[in-house]
């Protein structure tokens, strides 16, 4: 009996966020369309109370809970803690937009809290099935929420295209799962970890085991897909073009750190034994988004398209720093995923600030003259474009120079080379944006109205950017000193 | 050879060539019914397994809800099976590549030591496999158990949003709208250019034309 207690207590947050969604299902049937807004606080109040319960019950130590399904380590922690913060963030972004479109309604806030649980159960998952179940519940909630402007035949076909896709990946994820549950004969990371190690120790050409390569193939092609590394990251830019912005920018932004903490769990702690394997693996993939990201996202005309792009790119860094296969490596892709989900909320948050009622701003010339529209939308968009270019006061510098470090110091010189080149190319279309709002002639003057909690946050958001960029040590530290207190 | 093995083998059969006719069936109909034999069979080798609970839901959920809902769909579906099977043989060298390469994986994969038969498990006499599935269920896989229940629930909270219409509209009067009603809400004046008569001549020849 005392264990499921402690179990339920190191669980609170998701149990929080899982029973509030519920509560918001039933309680929008009470409502009218001009009392909508209690639902939006009710959402609010629950990603808060939930992340001062993470918050709350902080620990330096990793403990395990539901039979070793569930792990509470400084990792999990902080990741849940950036995931409901920039959930809640996300929402004050989106509260005008779904308004105006008519999609402000019970199901998008129940639908989002399922999603941030979802996350939150990847992010502590420590065995194979809940991992799982973590993505799958995120993953549904998300085709669903793409799809919920229903009149809209691109959204549609979005969802359609992520959905169809979607289910592939997770099928080759249950797949690789599966032969490695054939070969070690558990699920859980830890005790797979051990049978590994163990079986190496006996016989060293144990880890050639074709079965436990294919499984590992698998395993890492599912977790690409989800990231939308190359090559399989095709569904990207139809998807992020065809959701409403809205939509767009929860999944461009929060669910990474989710995936982050799946390549964590999987690879580092769960097949470290193939340490050699993956690595390779992962080192094709960042070269290729690196390469194909940036340069793709030069010739597109759709800002959505091109921050899809852009993301692809961002994930070759990431995964550069994965790959490293050190600790620090690590360290340096959790600063580099908490400065892309910031550089990404400020992103979208910006396009949606743009957009206004029957007009979705979304191509690069709706960004023209906007220095002469609204000074201060320039400015945080010029902070947030710098940053993602890698410009050196922002976070983004930071970030590219933390995880290139620990790939040089893992001994890639070359990839690095290649990586800074890349960053380089890229820094053109982030450079052009900042030339369209600044050089050139407004096509339009339509006022700028977006509501005051809005511009407030957003400008936080950019100027944290900044801020951090300044100050990087809290952040690099924070990191280094997570990933070093539940890895090592 | 002992008599379970003469089931065993007895069964494989008929599961490996009702598998075969699910593709090959030209009929979308035939398939259905073929799977479901399938399943049957599948159903009995796992009882052969001491499996019953598995066995048993195997042909509840799948033959006896899943199935009939396919079967269902299927017959209400109007299937050209001709226009399916278009482009039959130009797709099929591309097919056929990808088919030996995953025949030739497999055979790797299965012919590595780790697929070797399980022993098989006997269990005494009145052990329950339900009893013994529903206590793990409970305990070791309770996260994931109660996780999988809030996937299905969100499956069902998605469906609804994303295919329920708001009712139409009782087409009911609301007196108290209807009497603030203004002129200018209702009414709305056109300025036009007054028509002229067409002239008697052209009406004539027309109707001569005619």
């Amino acid at each position: 009996m005392d264990t499921i207690k402690a179990d339920l207590l190191m669980s609170l947050p998701e149990i929080t966020v899982l029973s509030m969604a519920m509560v918001v299902l039933i309680i929008d049937l009470f409502l009218n369309k001009k009392n909508r807004l209690v639902i939006y606080g009710l959402a609010q109040v629950t990603l808060f109370v939930a992340a001062y319960l993470v918050w709350g019950s902080h620990t330096t130590t990793v403990d395990y809970a539901y039979s070793g399904m569930f792990v509470d380590d400084p990792l999990s922690e902080i990741l849940k803690l950036a995931t409901l913060i920039g959930a809640a963030i996300m929402l004050v972004y989106t509260r005008h937009y779904m308004m105006l479109r008519n999609m402000f309604s019970g199901e998008y806030y129940a639908l989002l809290l399922f999603a941030t649980a979802g996350m939150m159960v990847m992010i502590s998952g420590h065995n194979m099935l809940s991992i799982y179940v973590g993505l799958e519940l995120l993953s549904l909630c998300i085709y669903a929420m793409v799809a919920l402007d229903r009149d809209n035949p691109k959204a549609t076909e979005a969802a359609m295209k992520y959905f169809v896709l979607g289910a592939l990946a997770s099928g080759m994820l249950l797949y690789g799962m599966s032969m490695i549950y054939g070969v070690t004969g558990s699920l859980d990371i830890s005790v797979i970890a051990q049978r590994l190690h163990d079986s190496a120790l006996i016989n060293p050409d144990f880890v050639k085991n074709p079965v436990l390569v294919l499984g590992l193939v698998f395993i890492v092609a599912g977790l690409a897909f989800k990231f939308g590394a190359v090559p399989f990251h095709m569904w990207a830019p139809d998807v992020y073009q065809g959701s409403p912005t809205g939509i767009t920018i929860l999944i461009g932004s929060i669910p990474k750190f989710a995936g982050f903490a799946m390549a964590i769990r999987l690879l580092t702690t769960g097949l470290d034994a193939l340490v050699l394997d993956w690595q390779n693996m992962l080192l094709i993939m960042a070269v290729l988004s690196i390469a194909i990201g940036n340069i793709t996202a030069i010739a597109q005309t759709n800002l959505k398209r091109m921050l899809a792009y852009s993301t692809i790119s961002h994930i070759g860094f990431l995964l550069l720093g994965l790959m490293s296969g050190t600790l620090n490596g690590y360290a340096s892709s959790m600063v580099y995923v908490m400065a892309y989900v910031l550089m990404a909320l400020a992103g979208f948050g910006v396009i949606l600030m743009l957009s206004r009622k029957g007009f979705e701003a979304e191509q690069l010339d709706d960004l023209k003259g906007l220095n002469q529209r609204s000074p201060w939308a320039a400015f945080l968009m010029l902070i947030t474009m710098f940053s993602m270019a890698g410009v050196p006061p922002t976070l983004g510098f930071y970030a590219k120079f933390s995880v290139l470090q620990a790939a040089l110091q893992a001994g890639f010189v070359w990839i690095v080379v290649f990586a800074v080149l890349m960053a380089v190319v890229g820094a053109f279309y982030y450079l052009r944006i900042i030339k369209l709002m600044y050089f050139d002639e407004p096509l339009d003057d339509a006022v700028i109205d977006a509501p005051l909690d809005m511009r407030m946050v957003l400008s936080l958001n950019a100027l944290a950017l900044l801020g951090i960029g300044l100050m990087p040590q809290g952040l690099l530290e924070l990191c280094g000193r997570t990933i070093y207190a539940s890895l090592h | 050879m002992v008599f379970t093995d003469f089931i065993f083998y007895v069964l494989a059969t008929i599961l490996l060539l009702s598998a075969t006719q699910v593709i090959t069936a030209k009929n979308p109909v035939q398939a259905a019914l073929f799977l479901v034999l399938s399943f049957f069979t599948a159903s009995g080798i796992w009882l052969l397994l001491q499996a019953e609970f598995l066995a048993i839901v195997l042909v509840l959920v799948y033959v006896g809800a899943v199935m009939v809902l396919f079967l269902f769909v299927v017959m209400m579906l109007d299937i050209n099976i001709d226009k399916l099977r278009e482009g039959f043989w130009s797709y099929l060298p591309l097919a056929a590549l990808i088919g030996v390469l995953m025949a030739v994986e497999m055979v790797m994969i299965l012919s590595n030591k780790y697929f070797i038969a399980a022993q098989s498990v006997s269990h005494p006499v009145g052990y329950s496999d339900t009893a013994a599935l529903g206590h793990v269920m409970y305990t070791e896989y309770l996260l994931p158990f109660e996780l999988a229940a809030i996937v299905l629930l969100v499956a069902i909270v998605a469906a609804i949003a994303l295919t329920l219409r708001e009712k139409r509209e009782s087409k009911s009067i609301n007196p108290s709208e209807q009497v603030v009603v203004r002129k200018e809400d209702r009414l709305r004046m056109v300025n036009m250019k007054s028509e002229t008569e067409p002239k008697p001549d052209e009406s004539n020849t027309k109707g001569e034309a005619s």
